[in-house]
């Protein structure tokens, strides 16, 4: 359950992380390959080294997926449809992985807000990016 | 055994020795009780939990937090072997404490962004790998008594 002020602290925290779009999801994708090294299966027919071409764009597909989410968060599962045949049909991804994926989102984001990421941001984020995956989920099954 | 190559050693010890103990505990626990708040089932005995101002400076958060590191400080110094130095631990969670290990993964998650947050760029993708896998071990070595 997200608070109007929660809503509106993770739209105006997305905002400011669109123009680094790039850098903050090549950053969190980094992070989970190194802590969850299964994730690497998925990208087989990318390279995935650090500062490739791959990774950045890849990154910044889903950085500026989540800021397009949080922009009206009573609205995901309208904004999220295309995504959620996507990733149900075509990608397949397990949707354990999409936890994974969040919690070093988390870290890149206290990595890079540092002590601007209080304990009331992360508890926030961590709930929309908890919603944002169960949403992404939907269409499985 | 738990293989650590010289990297991963050096990230762990390094991350110890540079973190304080009681500034990270408070702040690590703090954000478990308040990210994941159905962990505060745990310390009914704490007083003021309301919300997260009253978690972040409340004293038995901050004395529970230095305890915990303390525990962590164990295994670093016995990373070779973090299963028999963590086993009476082990035991006093699952009998005494009788806190469900999932928990285990909540807290480690906490801390991991505390760290971060500390630490910013130079918590690296591979120094967080070694970092969570140092945590992987604590918290299965604190489960093995589970039964």
């Amino acid at each position: 359950m997200l608070s109007k002020k929660e809503k509106k602290l993770i739209k105006e925290i997305w905002e400011r992380l669109t123009p680094v779009a790039e850098d903050i999801g090549s950053d969190a994708l980094l992070r989970m390959f190194a802590s969850y090294p299964g994730t690497k299966t998925y990208f087989s027919h990318l390279d995935i080294s650090p500062g490739s071409a791959h990774l950045c764009s890849h990154g910044k597909k889903i950085v500026l997926a989540i800021a397009e989410g949080a922009k009206d968060i009573s609205q995901l599962t309208v904004t999220l449809a295309p995504l959620q045949t996507l990733h149900a049909y075509q990608l397949r991804i397990d949707p354990t992985n999409f936890k994974l994926l969040s919690h070093c989102m988390l870290v890149t984001l206290a990595c890079y807000l540092g002590s601007e990421f209080t304990p009331v941001a992360h508890a926030a984020m961590d709930k929309f990016l908890s919603a944002f995956a169960a949403v992404l989920s939907e269409k499985y099954r | 055994m738990v293989k650590w190559s010289d990297f991963e050693r050096a990230a762990i010890q390094d991350i110890f020795s540079k973190i304080s103990y009681d500034a990270v505990g408070r702040a690590a626990l703090s954000r478990c009780l308040i990210v994941y708040p159905w962990t505060q089932r745990y310390f009914g005995s704490f007083g003021n939990l309301y919300n997260a101002a009253a978690i972040t400076t409340n004293p038995k958060v901050a004395a529970h937090g230095k305890v915990i590191m303390a525990g962590l400080e164990k295994a670093v110094k016995n990373m070779d072997d973090i299963k028999t130095t963590y086993k009476d631990l082990s035991v006093l969670h699952s009998e005494k404490l009788q806190v469900d290990p999932d928990n285990f993964n909540l807290l480690g998650d906490c801390l991991t962004i505390v760290v971060a947050g500390q630490m910013g760029a130079a918590f690296t993708p591979e120094v967080q790998g070694a970092f969570q896998k140092f945590l992987a071990v604590v918290v299965a070595s604190l489960r093995k008594q589970y039964y």
